[in-house]
């Protein structure tokens, strides 16, 4: 039977909508623009904050200075790993310097930076890179969760802590930072339904860089944009250029008063590209062209936010320079500091699986004590 | 029982206001097993609060409440609709506190109604304990008793520590003397228990099964067996003491229980027994066991399920005589 010969196909009466059917909200708000947001190069960059954009572009110095310092670092197999965001510095940085003290920070494995614009000392950072621990801090101390490597998986964590923040009264925000691949796990799916029913002063940023390790963006979604999905959930997307600093700040920020102010949750796209690969384990020749790298260094954020503040004198050679010599003092620290073989006690195996020790791990820490114990008698 | 559950959550939340109750159905309905009934309405919504519907969501969000300072209490509304949760279990709540070395424990309890025996339909009715106790960082419990369903969960909520609390289905109706005005001692994680003494060989079992041990230990004494059962009401940790001082006096020893025998707990306890109790053991530790197959349908469930005549059949095959 096909559709045409279903009883009742060719009536000529409408069937009676459902009774009392409406939408719950009002889709056109959450919608975003057709375009990413751009305050740089444009007239909007009139209202820049000059105090602002001059910490920006130290941090963003300092951002790509940190990178090159990391990527460095792998290269002499002080770091096991290093995923860079040269390219991406924008959205790190801005994600960073949009949180108050006590809010919340929720990165993905790719933003150590976002956590050392935050404050984290950049080794404490890189432990989970070097393999050194999981985790190199006190996340309650810093208020940034550990660092997660399973895909989106943070997201629903950012909701919980912000849910249950406002639960006891207290104004918090956690803002979440995932890359595009990341967006087609169901735990991102998860989480965007959580906070809108629930309200939770959350901000989602999805750094798109174009690629999840191989695969392009189009091989992961059929969505007009990725800010396109807050709108199935009920909360507002917001696609803005991820390599225009003062932007990702402004869209950033807002997001984020209006989480303060009950407003709820936020999506936020921010368009922008991994300049190196994946990780130095990753060969980007093999699905990428030089010509779209070479596209997108023309687009640099550091360059972006340069030629706007020279053009307006908000800064000038002095200024830059001082902002390459803060980034020097930095990098030296962070070599040193690598440099340092950190000391790990074996038995610490054992300290944190739980509470208290449990009778089977006694038994086994014991068996690594003589171990080593006998490897000291060799 | 599901009065004592539901009596303990209800008094941890009295005590502590950072105690959360959330999951599927939990609020107006009261859970679809009524384990949660009334808690909404005493506490809250905030407080006993209908989520979304999504395990991983659930569990994810109970991270971050527990990463701010609450002790949520999850309600899994089957054993089988847990496993969208498992990421969550597995890579954040189990290890948590390992990955930053003790600063940000996670005391999230999860509770999970399993096993079968309720004539329930697919998917409703897996044994799911073997997965959660191969995963190091995650507490095991589970109550035979309404005593211990109280203890044990009062004892859950209470710990810094995860703890995936396995709640037997079949014995949510069972009823004893127990009075909720004078609730017993809370048991503590991880401590076992001889429920029936005896001389000629011990049950080891826990959970949906040990009702169906202290069965079958009544009707061996007509065969001659004296049987020693003991109650594990905690997978992990393990209380191999109580089990190996036990086998140590039988000598002989059978494990019990429902979930599937290869690679199941079963498996773990007789391999630790045997380690243990080499020179006192006057036959190998046999299990008793559901069978290596997928949950089968209602009306053929009781082939499945270890019954008293198998575990009698067992019993008698520890006399060993090779
Ligand atoms: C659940 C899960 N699946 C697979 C991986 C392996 N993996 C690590 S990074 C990555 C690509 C991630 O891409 P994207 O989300 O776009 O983030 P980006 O690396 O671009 O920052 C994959 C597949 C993982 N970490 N977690």
């Amino acid at each position: 039977m096909t559709v045409q010969e279903l009883p009742g196909a060719g009536a000529s009466h409408r069937p009676t909508p459902p009774p009392a059917w409406r939408p719950r909200t009002d889709a056109a708000p959450l919608l975003p623009d057709p375009e990413p947001y751009r305050v740089l190069g444009t007239e909007a960059a009139d209202r820049l904050d000059p105090a602002l954009m001059r910490r920006c572009y130290a941090e963003l110095v300092r951002g790509r200075r940190y990178n090159a310092q990391a990527t460095a670092l792998t290269k002499q197999g002080r770091l096991a790993v290093y995923p860079s965001t040269v390219g991406q510095e924008a959205c790190e940085i801005a994600a960073a310097m949009v949180l108050e003290d006590q809010d919340w920070l929720f990165p993905s494995y790719r933003d150590t930076l976002a956590a050392v614009a935050r404050g984290l000392d950049p080794v404490q950072a890189l432990t989970l890179l070097r393999g050194d621990w999981h985790t190199g801090y006190d996340p309650r101390e810093h208020r940034i969760a550990p660092l997660c490597t399973p895909l989106a998986t943070q997201l629903p964590h950012a909701v919980g802590l912000a849910h249950a923040a406002r639960l006891r009264g207290d104004d918090v925000v956690a803002l979440a930072m995932v890359g595009d691949g990341g967006t087609s796990e169901g735990d991102f799916h998860e989480a965007l339904n959580f906070a809108a029913v629930w309200q939770a002063p959350v901000v989602f940023l999805v750094q798109n860089n174009g690629f999840a390790i191989s695969v392009p963006l189009a091989k992961q979604t059929a969505a007009p944009t990725l800010a396109h999905k807050a709108v199935g959930y009920g909360m507002p997307g917001r696609l803005v250029d991820g390599n225009d600093i003062a932007a990702v700040h402004e869209v950033l920020a807002e997001a984020v008063r209006r989480a303060r102010a009950g407003g709820g949750p936020t999506l936020i796209e921010a368009v922008t590209y991994r300049m190196e690969a994946h990780t130095n384990a990753d060969d980007a020749t093999r699905y990428r062209g030089d010509a779209e790298v070479e596209a997108w260094k023309a687009h640099d954020p550091i360059e972006l936010l340069e030629r706007e503040l020279t053009a307006r004198g908000i800064i000038d050679e002095a200024g830059i320079q001082a902002a390459r010599d803060e980034a020097e003092v930095m990098a030296a620290a962070l070599r040193e500091g690598m440099n340092a073989d950190p000391v790990l006690d074996p038995m610490d195996l054992f300290a944190h699986v739980y509470a208290e020790q449990t009778d089977r791990l006694r038994e086994q820490a014991a068996v690594l004590r003589s171990e080593l114990e006998a490897e000291d008698q060799a | 029982m599901a009065q004592a559950l539901t009596r303990a959550m209800r008094d941890a939340m009295a005590e502590d206001p950072t105690v959360h109750v959330m999951g599927e159905d939990v609020g107006t309905l009261g859970g679809v097993f009524r384990i949660t009934d009334g808690l909404a309405k005493e506490f809250g919504e905030d407080r006993c609060t209908d989520t979304p519907l999504a395990e991983a969501g659930i569990l994810g969000a109970a991270v971050g409440m527990a990463m701010y300072g609450l002790r949520p209490v999850v309600e899994m509304q089957f054993d089988a609709f847990a496993y969208p949760a498992f990421e969550q279990l597995i890579s954040h709540v189990a290890k948590m506190r390992n990955r930053t070395r003790g600063a940000m424990p996670l005391p999230i309890t999860i509770r999970v109604p399993y096993g079968g025996g309720i004539g329930g339909v697919e998917h409703h009715c897996d044994s799911s304990e073997a997965y959660y106790v191969a995963t190091p960082g995650l507490h095991v419990v589970t109550p035979a008793t309404v005593e211990d369903a109280y203890g044990l969960l009062r004892a859950s909520i209470a710990s810094d520590d995860p703890v995936v609390f396995l709640e037997p289905k079949r014995l949510y109706w069972s009823k004893a003397d127990w009075s909720p005005e004078a609730p017993a001692a809370v048991p503590g994680i991880g401590k076992a228990l001889v429920r029936r003494t005896g001389t000629s060989a011990t049950l080891i079992t826990y959970g949906p099964s040990l009702p169906l041990c202290l069965e079958a230990a009544e009707a061996a004494r007509e065969e001659g067996w004296d049987l020693e059962v003991v109650d594990l009401r905690s997978l992990v940790p393990f209380d191999e003491e109580t089990v190996v001082q036990s086998v140590r006096r039988t000598g002989r020893a059978v494990v019990v229980h429902e979930a599937n025998g290869f690679g199941g707990p079963g498996a773990e306890i007789a391999a630790r027994v045997t380690e243990r109790c080499f020179h006192h053991l006057e036959a190998p530790v046999l299990r008793v066991t559901g069978f290596d197959i997928p949950y089968p349908p209602p009306m053929l469930e009781k082939h499945h399920l270890p019954g008293v005549d198998r575990i009698l059949d067992t019993v008698a095959r520890l006399q060993w005589e090779n």
